[in-house]
């Protein structure tokens, strides 16, 4: 396909066009609202890019990376991830989406409790089909890049803070996924912790080019990407590239 | 999706709770053993009586005398003497009718050395013990020519040869009944109790015509307390019984309309109803101990709705990950139906050691079939799979962004 494609048209990863949320709430007299959270985004995130989006508690990042994520459908508009909009496909086929081409990290971590680092690394390839014993072969190896293969066997709880997030990272990665979410990553870490994350995401982007977006409302994690974008009460009022980026220098 | 991984996964989640999953399984246990073990109470109850009644002899009829009355007071059956040996003989030249045996009754005070019995003693023909499927321990029975000849000969029911003899063989041995010597040519095999709870083993059994001449007596020559008739097969006991009414009828020359002056009792049918009896025990015995199955499949299903409340995190985080909802609730349905299968498992186990418990405490006779056990176990499944969809149903339906906002 691209040959007969003109080779200045790079195909998004990520388009979105008059996309808009609301969630239906009641009131205390039992009657229905509708409380809008996103007003018409329009966005296109490509290929390896690093987007840092920006804004107050409120103004709707959250509920944009959950549509991202996959984790929840745009009220209207549409959402083309890899030229597939998500925003028609059936639950499976979410699933199938968020196991293949997406990445989580969150800000509490969010592994399973009382389960290995080492099988942590590996659920996914348990939902993608894959045998226990190829899947965590595969998960030690994911374990090493991130310099944890020494605690492959511990318990999140018997790891500090950044080790769990190195965890999680290991897991996003674990599938090879086109594109990495991260919701406030370094929002449980201390300043040196954050600044460790921040590096190996910023590596993960520029030696192997993986798409990453990321939620945060501090300017010095908002510094690591190359894009900003800024929200405001489900508008987006500022998308510039990021000259000052940390990358850079 | 992979099965296996996901068996893994409800296996490690069981495994997690141990003191959760044990006591739900506990649940599962008291059920399947109960099951397992009333069942096994009520096949012992329905073997038991197939016993008596293969030990009662295979289709027959009981013949008794009519009631009489007098005065307006009407006497029970058996309280005249219209049934006689002749009639019994008459009755065993019937097509449909194989043997007969005529049966005249009494007490009598039985000594040997210097023990002393008393018991019934009754005196019938030598196809009674054909008829009513007597088996011999030692000796014989009494023959035809001691019948005709009235000779002194008796037969011992096995708890009268005990207690007259202990361990000594008594065949060739002379006993006294009410003070005339007879000689002991038979000993039989013990039969237990009756359907009705009867003795049948202490007992003493001598010819019809010694008796009547020299025992019991009777006012009435020929007559006799009740007959024994064995039909030839099953099928005709119907036949077999409208024929011995037509003859009897005809030979106590009943004129049409009269009623009869005997009754004709079918054994068979008092069986069959002993058998329903027993049947329908089971059924209201496995009933009770499947409430306490249901009341373990709701334990379940309590237990798995708050696990998935409770696993509400864990649930958004693996389907963030990649689950769909069929792996979802594969999941949550696997643990649900692993806490029964093991538990049904146990129950099985324990169930058949509580019977056999019984059957050694209680001395009851207790049958413990594959059938039962294959039954217990696939209804505790069941429970397992139909109490256990719900929760699953409602983990898989999560919305992930909801599950994974869940605190």
């Amino acid at each position: 396909m691209p040959s007969i494609q003109p080779h200045h048209v790079i195909n998004p990863l990520i388009k979105i066009e008059n996309l808009c949320k609301s969630y239906s709430l009641e009131d205390a007299n039992g009657r229905t609202i509708m409380n809008q959270v996103l007003f018409n985004i329009n966005l296109t995130i490509n290929q390896g890019e690093f987007v840092a989006i920006m804004g107050q508690s409120g103004s709707g990042k959250s509920t944009l990376m959950n549509i991202l994520g996959c984790l929840d459908t745009p009220t209207s508009g549409s959402y083309w991830l890899s030229e597939k909009n998500a925003a028609a496909l059936s639950g499976d086929e979410l699933a199938r989406i968020r196991n293949r081409s997406i990445g989580f990290v969150f800000q509490g971590f969010n592994l399973l409790k009382r389960m290995t680092a080492l099988d942590n690394v590996a659920a996914p390839l348990l939902y993608a089909g894959v045998n226990r014993s190829n899947s965590r072969r595969q998960a030690l190896e994911f374990l090493r890049r991130t310099g944890l293969e020494n605690f492959a066997l511990h318990q999140p709880n018997q790891l500090s803070g950044g080790q769990q997030q190195r965890v999680a990272i290991s897991r996003a990665l674990i599938n090879q996924p086109a594109l990495i979410l991260a919701d406030e990553p370094t929002g449980n870490l201390d300043s040196q912790t954050s600044r460790e994350i921040m590096s190996l995401f910023a590596q993960l982007n520029r030696d192997q080019g993986i798409t990453i977006v990321l939620v945060t409302h501090e300017d010095t994690i908002a510094a690591y990407a190359k894009r900003l974008i800024r929200l405001k009460d489900g508008h987006v009022i500022y998308d510039k590239n990021n000259d000052r980026s940390l990358r850079t220098q | 999706m992979n099965l296996f991984s996901i068996i893994g996964e409800a296996l490690r989640a069981l495994r997690q709770n141990r003191l959760r999953t044990g006591l739900t399984m506990l649940g599962m246990i008291i059920g399947v053993a109960a099951v397992v073990l009333m069942l096994s109470i009520g096949q012992g109850a329905q073997t038991k009586i197939n016993q008596s009644i293969a030990a009662m002899g295979s289709h027959l009829f009981i013949v008794v005398p009519g009631a009489t009355s007098s005065g307006g007071f009407s006497f029970g059956s058996g309280t005249i003497k219209t049934l006689t040996i002749n009639d019994a003989h008459a009755i065993a030249e019937l097509p449909s009718i194989g043997a007969t045996a005529p049966v005249i009754t009494g007490t009598a005070q039985l000594n040997y050395a210097a023990k002393n019995w008393s018991t019934i003693i009754t005196g019938t023909t030598p196809d009674y013990f054909a008829v009513g499927s007597w088996k011999m321990e030692s000796g014989a029975t009494f023959s035809e020519s001691d019948l005709r000849s009235a000779a002194r000969v008796v037969v011992l029911g096995s708890i009268t040869a005990k207690n007259l003899f202990n361990d000594e063989d008594p065949v060739g041995k002379t006993i006294r009944i009410t003070n005339r010597p007879f000689l002991v040519v038979g000993v039989l095999m013990a039969k237990g109790q009756s359907l009705t709870g009867r003795d049948q083993d202490d007992n003493v059994f001598i010819p019809i015509t010694t008796s009547e001449r020299q025992i019991t007596g009777s006012q009435f020559p020929g007559s006799i307390r009740y007959m024994l008739a064995q039909g030839n097969s099953a099928d005709d006991m119907d036949i077999a019984e409208i024929e011995m009414v037509q003859l009897l009828r005809q030979r106590h020359r009943i004129s049409a309309g009269k009623e009869n002056d005997f009754t004709v009792r079918n054994l068979t049918a008092i069986a069959d109803v002993a058998t329903s009896a027993a049947k329908v025990m089971s059924m209201v015995l496995g009933a009770i101990a499947s409430v306490s199955l249901l009341v373990g499949g709701i334990g379940i299903m309590n237990i798995m709705l708050v696990s998935v409340t409770e696993r509400t995190r864990e649930i958004g985080i693996r389907m963030a990950i990649g689950a769909n909802q069929r792996a979802i609730l594969t999941q949550f349905l696997l643990e649900a139906m692993m806490i029964c299968s093991m538990g049904g498992l146990i129950g099985v186990v324990l169930g058949i050691g509580g019977a056999w418990l019984v059957s050694q405490v209680a001395d009851m006779l207790i049958v413990v079939t594959l059938g039962m056990i294959g039954l217990a176990f696939l209804f505790a499944s069941a429970v397992g799979i139909f109490f256990g969809f719900y929760p699953a149903k409602k983990a898989a339906s999560l919305k992930p962004v909801d599950a994974l906002r869940y605190e």
